[in-house]
């Protein structure tokens, strides 16, 4: 938790030439116990206020982008558009908890295959159109289809049928059951637009029920937005103006932020963060996130088919040195479960698996292996730094005997040519937002993306019973086994787990932040406000 | 036979040939080695979000799937008829790169008739006081930041006006919303760092050509009769030194053009090679072609000028016999 009063009020004082007297620090040390005790009066007395602007320095705004919400593949399509100018049926916390938005309940039915979404009633569209059932129903066929290239495929794939009952339900059939239907939902693709008679959205407009409305937008430029004075959620939005500006390159993002030319940047290099720490006036801040970076071996290919290998290399690589030297510090140890802390049903997997040279040379002299030698394939592409954590790697494995040979692939077209392709390889994962998902597009037998060629009978079984599974104990249950069987048998190396990392001026103010999606969950424009005026 | 005896008019038209067919093996270049990268538009496009089944089915919707021989030939039959297509993002390429153009061409324009007109003064100033201090300040000086990439030219304008200064914003992000004070307010810097690129390559060909013309008998002659220093310079070794000072100032307009992707990448100015960045970076072949066709037409455009000129300014080539 942070509490925003309280920094500020630190560089008050040292810029008045403040020497704290006893009262004053009886005031301080009240505040600060009224902080501990009541963050929510705080927050009240001292936090959102309403006006000014937000300029948000993007670092991958394209001049592919669109409004059409199949193709958004952008944060600056997520930020501005999904995040600022539309709403979905269900948000996402920042504290990872589902609530509604445009829809205000739901629940499911027949074995999680039949979901009712009731509508939150008196939503008005930017031009005034009243929200309707239609709109909802639209917003998902949109992305559906036979020759779908939506970002949602795999979402929305599982959808058999939509209808609307009456003026404020949604009744969604899926083909299969799945417990975790609403959370993905939240996908940025599923934005809500208005429908457009005889069927479709409206999509060019850029119309939608969001806390902004649009103003301009530049492909790969800018994106300009002003308040939405309707908004459904009371006492939002914080600002009058947000303004989402495509600066791609590092350096040149960092000095817009020097020279207060945006007040927010994304994606800071870990270079510049004592750079900005220097400055009294700037702040890095950092949220937990999926993201995970990994080196991952295909449990099919020889030697990893053996899980004493697997194993052996699991407790042959010095993660805490790699963190130290390669990331300089700005990562969470990962312990070879790919899931991350911030997701529901997340769960310990002990033992933790530190490095250790000798039990790992133990295991191998067990299994009967004598100098191992294996390949691993990076780039820097992989993901940043994975050239020089292999060379890490390999030092570490060297002590248990193990040769690492380091192959450095080439950078462009990684993730085609070796990537799903390699036995052993570095991966840079995004994640998903639910456990199912996660597992079926990367971890169970038939998924598409089995970098590490994982197939387990138990696993996947675990996984049938945990989608359908309407028991919230039962099913964390099934979850922790299933993250135990990964943490002990995967193929899956996980190094660390990173976190979004952007850097702001202390003038915008914000509570805690979300970490499925960048920028607050996408929605930093309706969640945050400036202190400054 | 009439042959065309005109000689600007014939080499127009066979300058003006042979840079189509140049355009046309550019194209062919560009076209094939984009096809040779790895990775697709698809994939690049739908990140972790690519299964095999939306690639397969974003090719299809793309045509991507058909041979690249048929795909190259389908778009140069509508780029000869002016069409250059659509971009992969559903938006015909000349509403992506219209208003990049726009803002490319109004740099380039702005940058050139300050740098143009400046180069050439101080070039015969370096002529006519050669081996004087202005002539030795301004070649070591032209020198050096001809030997500065331009990138770290950029950064030290930017370090010194817009951090340390703050006399003009470090982005030149303009936009269609800003008024034109605005946006030359934000153009300054990035105006300045080409000034700082160009002047110097351009001041010192001029002094070079006109030096060299100066040593020839015609420039003896005149001194010889008199002539004060000033006017060889300008009645005598100018009009002569024309024809390799409009070449090197052709070379640098289309320098302008095509040349300061570094540059706008620095400043986040919305030009044309920002525009391709992005089309390679998402395998947008489109846009990348249409690119390539602009940077490569500027570049022949350029040059065709500076040969009509330079056969203007010399009356042996105008008159041939």
């Amino acid at each position: 938790m942070r509490y925003l009063g309280y920094p500020i009020l630190e560089q008050t004082k040292r810029k008045s030439g403040f020497t704290p007297t006893r009262r004053a620090l009886l005031g301080g040390a009240a505040l600060f116990a009224s902080a501990i005790f009541l963050p929510t009066s705080i927050r009240a007395a001292d936090g959102p206020k309403r006006g000014g602007r937000l300029r948000y320095g993007m670092n991958d705004g394209s001049q592919q982008d669109t409004l059409e919400p199949g193709s958004w593949a952008t944060v600056m399509c997520g930020a501005a558009f999904n995040g600022a100018l539309f709403n979905n049926l269900v948000e996402l916390l920042p504290d990872g908890t589902l609530v509604g938005d445009l829809a205000e309940s739901w629940k499911a039915d027949e074995g999680a295959t039949r979901w009712t979404f009731m509508l939150r009633k008196g939503v008005k569209f930017h031009d005034g159109r009243p929200f309707t059932p239609e709109d909802a129903r639209q917003s998902l066929l949109h992305h559906m289809g036979e020759n779908s290239t939506s970002g949602a495929l795999s979402i929305v794939r599982q959808i058999s049928d939509i209808v609307t009952d009456g003026d404020d339900k949604l009744i969604v059939t899926l083909s299969q059951g799945n417990a975790d239907f609403p959370y993905l939902l939240s996908d940025y693709h599923l934005s809500v637009f208005p429908a457009k008679e005889g069927g479709g959205i409206d999509w060019e407009s850029g119309i939608g029920t969001g806390a902004f409305r649009l103003e301009n937008f530049e492909p790969g430029i800018a994106v300009r937005l002003l308040r939405n004075p309707d908004y459904h959620k009371p006492g939002l939005p914080h600002f009058d103006e947000v303004e989402f500006i495509s600066i791609p390159d590092r350096s040149a993002r960092l000095n817009a932020l020097l020279t207060g030319e945006v007040d927010v940047i994304e994606d800071v290099d870990i270079r510049n963060v004592s750079m900005i720490e220097r400055d009294p006036d700037l702040v890095v801040h950092r949220t937990p996130s999926l993201r995970h970076l990994t080196f991952d071996m295909n449990c099919q290919t020889a030697p990893f088919d053996n899980p004493a290998v697997r194993k052996a290399l699991k407790l042959a690589i010095d993660r805490e040195d790699i963190i130290t030297k390669v990331f300089l510090g700005e990562a969470e140890i990962g312990n070879d479960n790919p899931v991350a802390r911030i997701m529901p049903f997340w769960t310990e997997t002990p033992p933790e698996h530190r490095y250790d040279p000798e039990a790992a040379r133990a295991l191998l002299a067990e299994a009967g292996i004598e100098g191992l030698v294996v390949d691993l394939s990076v780039a820097d592409s992989a993901f940043p730094g994975a050239i020089e954590a292999a060379v890490l790697f390999r030092e570490h494995a060297a002590k248990a005997g193990i040769t690492v040979n380091v192959i450095q692939e080439a950078d462009d077209g990684y993730w085609d040519n070796v990537w799903l392709v390699k036995p052993f390889n570095a991966t840079d994962w995004y994640g998903r937002v639910t456990l199912d998902w996660m597992f079926s597009t990367s971890y169970t037998s038939d998924a598409p993306w089995n970098n590490s060629g994982f197939r387990n009978a138990r696993f996947d079984e675990l996984y049938a019973l945990a989608r359908v599974e309407a028991d919230k104990a039962q099913r964390a249950a099934q979850y922790a086994e299933m993250q135990q069987i990964l943490h002990d048998d995967g193929g899956v190396i996980t190094i660390a787990f990173m976190s979004w990392r952007i850097a702001m001026t202390r003038a915008i103010g914000h509570g805690e932040t979300g970490g499925i999606m960048p920028a607050d969950n996408h929605r930093c424009a309706e969640r945050w406000w400036r202190n400054d005026i | 036979m009439n042959k065309i005896s005109h000689p600007i008019l014939s080499m127009a038209v066979s300058r003006v040939g042979l840079g189509l067919l140049s355009l046309l093996i550019v194209s062919l270049v560009i076209f094939f080695s984009v096809s040779l990268l790895p990775g697709s538009y698809a994939s690049a496009i739908l990140g972790q979000n690519a299964t095999p089944e939306a690639v397969a089915a974003m090719e299809e919707k793309l045509g991507l799937n058909q041979p690249a021989i048929w795909r190259y030939f389908a778009w140069l039959g509508a780029a000869a008829t002016g069409d250059l297509g659509t971009s992969f993002a559903g938006r015909p390429v000349m509403t992506v790169l219209g208003p990049r153009l726009l803002n490319t061409i109004t740099l380039a324009s702005i940058t050139a008739l300050i740098a143009v007109p400046l180069a050439i003064v101080l070039g015969i100033v370096c002529a006519r006081f050669r081996g004087r201090f202005i002539d030795k300040f301004l070649s070591t000086s032209t020198l050096a930041s001809i030997s500065l990439p331009e990138f770290l030219v950029a950064y030290i304008v930017m370090m010194v006006f817009a951090v340390k200064l703050q006399w003009f914003p470090s982005m030149a992000g303009i936009r269609s919303s800003m008024d034109l004070g605005e946006q030359l307010y934000r153009m300054v810097l990035p105006i300045l760092t080409l000034l700082l690129v160009i002047l110097a390559h351009m001041v010192r060909n001029t002094r070079a050509a006109i030096l060299s013309v100066m040593s020839s008998p015609y420039v003896e002659m005149a001194r010889l009769q008199g002539e004060s220093e000033g006017r060889v310079v300008m009645r005598q070794a100018l009009p002569n030194a024309i024809g390799p000072i409009a070449s090197v100032v052709a070379l640098n307009l289309a320098y302008l053009i095509s040349g300061v992707v570094v540059i706008e990448v620095v400043f986040v100015y919305p030009g044309v090679g920002q525009a391709m960045i992005d089309a390679v970076r998402n395998r947008d072949v489109p846009v990348i072609q249409a690119c390539a066709l602009i940077f490569a037409a500027a570049y022949i455009g350029f040059n065709l000028i500076a040969d009509v000129i330079s056969i203007i300014s010399n009356p042996r080539l105008l008159h041939p016999r």
